[in-house]
């Protein structure tokens, strides 16, 4: 489903992606850890079409097409979707309005049919449901004075509407306490399917107690320095990073 | 004090306002305010950023009031706003024009100045005085004619007013036209000014339109400027407001070259409030210049003022906001904001507010912003799929529509949104 070939990025002519190759196909979960500053956020960033970012080496294809090619609307009509880390607070636009406007334009693309009011209100419900999400936020402008906890549960009832191939969460556990982390995990696995794929993007291998990875990679200094499975992120939780770094930075000397 | 000087066009003018013969004393007063004091230069401080003087000359070759031309039924039906129910008076180069005009005087009268008493007609110019701004001496010097409303005691107005003025150049190029508005005790109106350029022709635009809110009266006003790209308008709007009354202000600048709106609020009494509120959306090298004023002279008196603005490409806006607390002003509550959105580099936004104060138990506050479209809510949008030009008109209109909240006449509120919505997609 997606495949990242030696993948090089920068911001501001600072690398920070320096040759990033993984695989992914649909029913499988990938998490991507890495301690701060390895370039976990860029890669997220990168895949959305964030414009800071410039790829300057590499490809990344999305079900045959050339992702890097499509605006960001366009890549989130494919079906990627990014749940943010510091999701974005929008006065002014309501959370139903721009929710609407959104699954509509997703349809258009798709080829499906605009979704009526009545419709669209019925589908909002049901996903409601899914992340626990309460309806008072919906008529509120978007984000706007939401807790970290709600504006974690927004981004994944926002991923439950928009029925992406490809997610990538962002940190999406990071500020929680346990009680929104399960509510927020839940959602993700009743999303899973056999037809898309998760990415999830942490720091932390608690995230990892609730949506099971098949795959753990980790990320130093921009790129993949070791794969594994839920195993290598229970090591991760025991050892720290250190003694990745030092395996890495040993060989590189 | 401001700067004023004899130029170029002050002596056309005086010679066109010594050659009308009505309205005598009200012209001689603002002849002697033009001869002493001439119009703004370059330097004087209220015009600053406002040359207009400077532009009246490059542009202007006729220095006479236009005279009517052949605005016709079909052009009146075409300017109405769809689905408005309302009564139209017609200005065709600010000559009022009872012909073109459909109106009810459903509990109002229309009356031209010169078919008024001596009485009637010495109420002219009380509430916009000459001295107040040069170019409403300037209307003053040379209005040709102009009509007064009079809304009966305690009655309710259902359909807004509007005045339409059709404008073109036409053996001159000053349209001046003056409106008075009595509002009596206890009365209820709305007013809706539109300006419609007929041709791309530059011409100036210097109506007076001065409205006397009596007690307990409470009228309101939108304005909407869509004017062609060589406009140039001087606007005085004045309103006194008397105890307990309240006079409401809407206006929407869309376009012209160099527009200037001068509006003032005399809260003369206790419990009367003004309400100025305004949104302007500028692209190419439109210049526009709200500014306003508003007097508080005695205790218990509120106004709420916000205006906003969009600015692209080379455009530039202007907002003066000056609001006076007088000694007697006390428990006085008045609210004043200023917010910009730059789209481009070369966009030029000038506010100011000036507050002065002389009571000491007053609320006051005022604030201005200026900055760019938030890139990362932008992003947020696309990353959800919607389109960037979308994405971009969903912020702007999140950040604009709150002006639209203030018009309370649904069909004329939709018709305004539409227009802010249809603009903010070119942007």
């Amino acid at each position: 489903m997606l495949s990242i070939k030696n993948l090089h990025a920068s911001i501001e002519g600072t690398p920070i992606l320096k040759g990033i190759n993984l695989e992914i196909k649909a029913g499988e979960v990938h998490a991507i850890m890495g301690p701060n500053g390895s370039g976990k956020s860029t890669l997220a960033s990168v895949l959305a079409g964030r414009e800071e970012y410039e790829v300057t080496e590499g490809e990344v294809t999305f079900k045959g097409k050339d992702l890097l090619e499509l605006s960001p609307e366009d890549r989130a009509r494919e079906g990627v979707f990014l749940a943010f880390q510091y999701p974005v607070e929008i006065p002014g636009v309501s959370t139903t309005n721009f929710l609407r406007t959104a699954v509509n334009q997703v349809r258009e693309y798709r080829g499906q049919e605009a979704l009526d009011a009545v419709k669209f209100l019925s589908l909002m419900k049901e996903k409601m449901k899914l992340v626990e999400i309460d309806q008072k936020l919906m008529s509120r402008a978007l984000n706007e004075g939401f807790s970290g906890g709600e504006k974690k549960r927004n981004e994944i009832f926002q991923m439950a509407m928009l029925e992406p191939t490809l997610s990538v969460l962002d940190e999406t556990d990071s500020g929680l306490d346990i009680d929104a982390l399960r509510i927020v995990s839940n959602g993700v696995n009743k999303l899973k399917s056999k037809d898309n794929a998760t990415v999830v993007v942490t720091h932390y291998q608690r995230l990892l107690d609730y949506i099971v990875p098949d795959f753990v990679h980790v990320l130093y200094k921009g790129q993949i320095v070791k794969s594994g499975t839920k195993e290598l992120a229970m090591e991760l939780e025991e050892k720290g990073y250190d003694w990745i770094k030092a395996e890495v930075d040993g060989a590189s000397v | 004090m401001t700067t004023l000087t004899h130029n170029k066009i002050t002596g056309s003018i005086l010679d066109l306002a010594k050659a009308q013969t009505s309205f005598g004393t009200l012209r001689q007063s603002a002849i002697k305010f033009i001869e002493e004091n001439g119009l703004p230069a370059q330097k004087a401080e209220e015009y600053k950023f406002t040359p207009i003087v400077k532009k009246l000359e490059s542009k202007l070759s006729n220095f006479h009031l236009a005279a009517a031309t052949s605005i016709s039924q079909s052009d009146v039906e075409q300017a109405m706003i769809p689905g408005l129910e309302a009564d139209v008076l017609v200005f065709d180069n600010g000559h009022f024009s009872p012909a073109l005009s459909s109106y009810t005087q459903d509990n109002y009268t229309v009356s031209l100045f010169s078919e008024l008493d001596e009485q009637g007609q010495s109420t002219i110019g009380q509430v916009a005085k000459i001295e107040k701004d040069p170019f409403t001496a300037l209307n003053s010097a040379i209005f040709a004619d102009g009509i007064s409303i009079e809304v009966q005691k305690n009655k309710a107005v259902t359909k807004p007013i509007v005045f339409m003025h059709f404008m073109q150049a036409n053996q001159g190029d000053i349209i001046a036209p003056r409106i008075y508005i009595h509002g009596a005790e206890g009365t209820e109106a709305s007013f809706l000014e539109q300006i419609i350029s007929t041709d791309d022709k530059a011409y100036f635009f210097n109506p007076v339109v001065e409205v006397k809110v009596e007690r307990n009266a409470h009228l309101r006003y939108y304005k909407l400027q869509d004017e062609n790209p060589e406009a140039l308008g001087v606007n005085n709007l004045e309103a006194d407001i008397h105890r307990d009354a309240t006079f409401t202000t809407v206006t929407l600048s869309l376009r012209g070259d160099m527009l200037r709106n001068n509006l003032n609020l005399n809260l003369l009494d206790s419990g009367c409030e003004g309400n100025m509120y305004g949104l302007y959306l500028l692209g190419e090298t439109t210049h526009v210049d709200n500014h306003t004023n508003v007097d508080h002279t005695m205790p218990h008196s509120e106004s709420n003022e916000l205006y906003k603005g969009i600015l692209a490409d080379k455009s530039r806006g202007v907002f003066n906001g000056k609001i006076f607390v007088r000694q007697d002003a006390q428990k006085t509550n008045a609210f004043q904001q200023n917010n910009n959105i730059l789209l481009s580099n070369e966009a030029i936004i000038n506010t100011k507010p000036q507050l002065e104060i002389w009571a000491d138990d007053v609320k006051c506050s005022h604030g201005c912003t200026t900055g760019q479209l938030d890139e990362e809510a932008l992003f947020y949008l696309q990353a959800r799929g919607i389109g960037k030009d979308q994405a971009k008109a969903l912020l702007l209109y999140a950040f604009a529509g709150e002006v639209m909240d203030h018009i309370k006449i649904d069909v004329l509120k939709e018709h305004f949104i539409g227009l802010v919505q249809a603009r903010l997609e070119k942007f």
